[in-house]
């Protein structure tokens, strides 16, 4: 196992990549598919409006990409603190 | 050949391929009836989660409660982040320091973590109470699809799944479970997608149902969702794109569903299956992949459903306004081969009309609307004519409103019955564990042999499939509150014991116990204030609505304050007591880096 200084630079580096992508997370979802809506309903999408399409459609979008962006990133994270399995 | 012939023949199949996997894949250790021998390819696992998490409700009932929901489909879209925004919880949280943890069960992980045995038997009973809830809706559920399908009574198809799920869970445990659940996946997928797309290109031309929601009504030649919007106001009832009026309320509910969904331990033991941490990561990706396609059709179904049903009992409101021409005739329905649905779907009592003011029309609309109950008395109308739609309606009866041949109908009985099994074989196997591993190894006998407790596995496998089948056949009051018991007690209780185990490595025995005992004694008499104490009738306090909710918080969303109650409890109680010891420290250290997942401590002793 890598050294401590060294696991908790990984550890550090993990946390910050969370809170980033936390943050993506909420805006989506509760951000524009709820709490921002009224704010976003000039912008017309399919006979609604752009709220309306993260409520139902967009936030699963970007939850997928998210998942699979921070398992890339992760990995390249593993491998560079040499924690990989 | 006749329908009936046809329903037996395909769920006949698709129940021949579960037992044929049942017998290949039986499980000879603990490590393979919990954890599949930790050797499931992510792809297949996140199949296998897709089918574990999609239950009955979400194959059957959701589009139709977002078609038919009086506040309108908007507000409904909780369910569609909630249940998939959880994912990214789990993959960014949880699942892969579970399964750095290397063990076999939820509790297992809070025990240890926070070393105490009364922290892991709160969870057990968290788990228990949860995944009970939860399995009893997936057990009427079995026993419904195969009344309405087969002609049987419910209590006998309950028998019969009940015997399906005790071949593959009692042989295979996780093993067989896993394999199956991917068989059960592909079946629910087709199934569900094959309707939407034919729905999708005759309403809007377009092949993906999901680029259909957003795009153009043919017939009308205006936007589907604002076709549907006229048409739905028109008749008196809310918009269908509308805003919520309860922002708050809307915004904890989401939150409850997500932090709940990452917290139900059926759903988190699927990533101890995966052999590495970057492989749990990935998983969670691919569950959402598969989780997406079912739950982004979902919302298009729900919305061409209604406009469906609509334009069904008023004909002119396909091309023009609803009230321009005459409603649907009794004569019609009677005789038009096109709409025999309607009476097949009548003989189920899932939907109901009647022609109260006897002018031969059934006039379908809200009659609770006052601008439109006057136009609806001038016209001599007395009263709304379409009583009853079930929500299940939207889903079940869609092959058959847009004309789908007679093998898509079998394929949604075997796809309903598929999505129930599977989360009800996941649900079962989370409870067998909690009782053999947390109970009887962990606390009644910590020196059974490897044997003796896979003997146990599966007595506690066949002792809760009898108990679940026991509790769909005798619904208790509790049955019918999964959303709020199962999900608030995941989202107030074990979720936030789970991330602070592993985020924080200040929070200790006494603050984990107290926080998730305050978590949940909070978002269960909150419940109970509104629902009744343990749900008996008429023990509620205040009445279930928005005027009697504190800050308009329903009980059903309860779970995010409860939980943040948990968090203060933890940190509070933690703060005023002792640091954890060092080998506590250090097992955080080691859950935190991926390294070393294979050679944990379990794999070592076989």
């Amino acid at each position: 196992m890598a050294d401590k200084s060294s696991s908790n630079a990984y550890w550090k580096a993990n946390i910050r990549m969370i809170q980033l992508f936390l943050v993506i997370w909420f805006v989506v979802s509760f951000g524009f598919g709820i709490i921002l809506r009224p704010m976003l309903s000039g912008i017309a999408v399919g006979g609604t409006d752009l709220g309306f399409w993260f409520a139902q459609q967009g936030s699963i979008l970007v939850f997928l990409v998210l998942i699979f962006v921070y398992a890339w990133r992760m990995n390249g994270l593993d491998k560079e603190f040499g924690v990989e399995e | 050949m006749d329908q009936f012939t046809l329903n037996l023949l395909v769920i006949g199949a698709t129940f021949a391929l579960y037992i044929g996997i049942a017998i290949w894949a039986r499980a000879s250790s603990t490590s393979e009836f919990y954890a599949a021998g930790r050797g499931v390819h992510p792809i297949l696992n996140g199949m296998a989660t897709g089918a574990d998490w999609m239950s009955a409700a979400s194959f059957i009932s959701m589009a139709g409660i977002i078609a038919m929901a009086s506040a309108g489909g908007y507000e409904q879209s909780a369910y569609l982040m909630g249940w998939t925004g959880g994912y990214v919880l789990l993959a960014l949280l949880l699942a892969p320091y579970l399964r750095k943890f290397g063990k076999f069960t939820v509790p297992e992980f809070i025990g240890d973590r926070f070393y105490s045995k009364s922290a892991r038997m709160v969870a057990v009973a968290c788990l228990i109470i949860a995944s009970v809830t939860y399995v009893i809706g997936q057990m009427t559920g079995v026993g419904v699809a195969f009344a309405r399908f087969l002609e049987v009574k419910s209590s006998t198809g309950l028998y019969i799944g009940a015997t399906i799920v005790f071949a593959y869970a009692v042989l295979g445990g996780m093993k067989g479970i896993t394999y199956t659940q991917v068989a059960q996946y592909c079946v629910l997928i087709v199934a569900y997608t094959i309707p939407a797309i034919f729905i999708s290109l005759n309403l809007t031309g377009n092949f993906l149902p999901q680029a259909g929601l957003f795009g153009t009504h043919t017939a009308s030649g205006v936007a589907l969702l604002t076709k549907l919007d006229s048409l739905v106001t028109e008749l008196g009832f809310r918009q269908y794109t509308g805003m919520t009026t309860n922002m708050l309320n809307m915004v904890l509910f989401t939150m409850s569903l997500m932090i709940g969904t990452a917290g139900l331990p059926h759903v988190i033991v699927r990533f101890f299956t995966v052999p590495k941490v970057a492989d749990a990561r990935a998983s969670a990706g691919w569950a959402l992949v598969f989780i997406a396609l079912l739950y982004t059709v979902a919302p298009a179904v729900g919305a061409m459903a209604r406009l469906n049903l609509t334009t069904t009992f008023w004909p002119n409101a396909v091309a023009g306004k609803a009230f321009d021409g005459d409603a649907i005739s009794v004569a019609a329905i009677n005789t038009d081969p096109q709409l025999n649905w309607i009476n097949n779907w009548a003989k189920t009592g899932l939907l109901k009309f009647e022609d109260k003011n006897g002018d031969g029309f059934i006039q379908y609309y809200n009659q609770n609307n006052p601008t439109v109950k006057a136009l609806a008395d001038s016209k001599g109308w007395t009263g709304n004519e379409l009583t009853t739609v079930n929500n299940d309606i939207m889903v079940l009866a869609n092959p058959e409103i847009a004309h789908l041949p007679g093998w898509v109908i079998a394929l949604v009985a075997a796809g309903g019955l598929a999505a129930a099994l599977s989360t009800a074989a996941g649900l079962l196997l989370a409870i067998a564990s909690a009782i053999s591993h947390d109970v009887i190894k962990g606390a009644i006998n910590p020196n059974i042999t490897e044997k003796g407790e896979l003997l146990a596995a599966r007595i506690a496998m066949a002792g809760a499939i009898a108990v679940a089948t026991y509790l769909g056949l005798n619904p208790p009051g509790f049955a019918a509150q999964t959303v709020a018991l199962a999900f608030g007690i995941a989202a107030a209780s074990i979720f936030p014991a789970l991330m602070m185990g592993i985020f924080s490595k200040r929070i200790n025995n006494k603050g984990a116990v107290w926080g998730m005992l305050s978590g949940l004694i909070f978002t269960l008499v909150y419940i109970f204030i509104y629902k009744g104490w343990f749900f008996f009738p008429g023990t509620n306090q205040l009445a279930d609505n928005v005027d009697n909710w504190v800050f308009g918080i329903s009980p059903l969303s309860i779970g995010t304050v409860g939980a943040l109650v948990n968090f203060a409890v933890a940190y509070a109680v933690s703060l005023a007591s002792e640091e954890p010891p060092q080998e506590v420290q250090e097992l955080i250290e080691s859950i935190r880096v991926p390294k070393g997942a294979g050679s944990a401590p379990h794999l070592a002793m076989h």
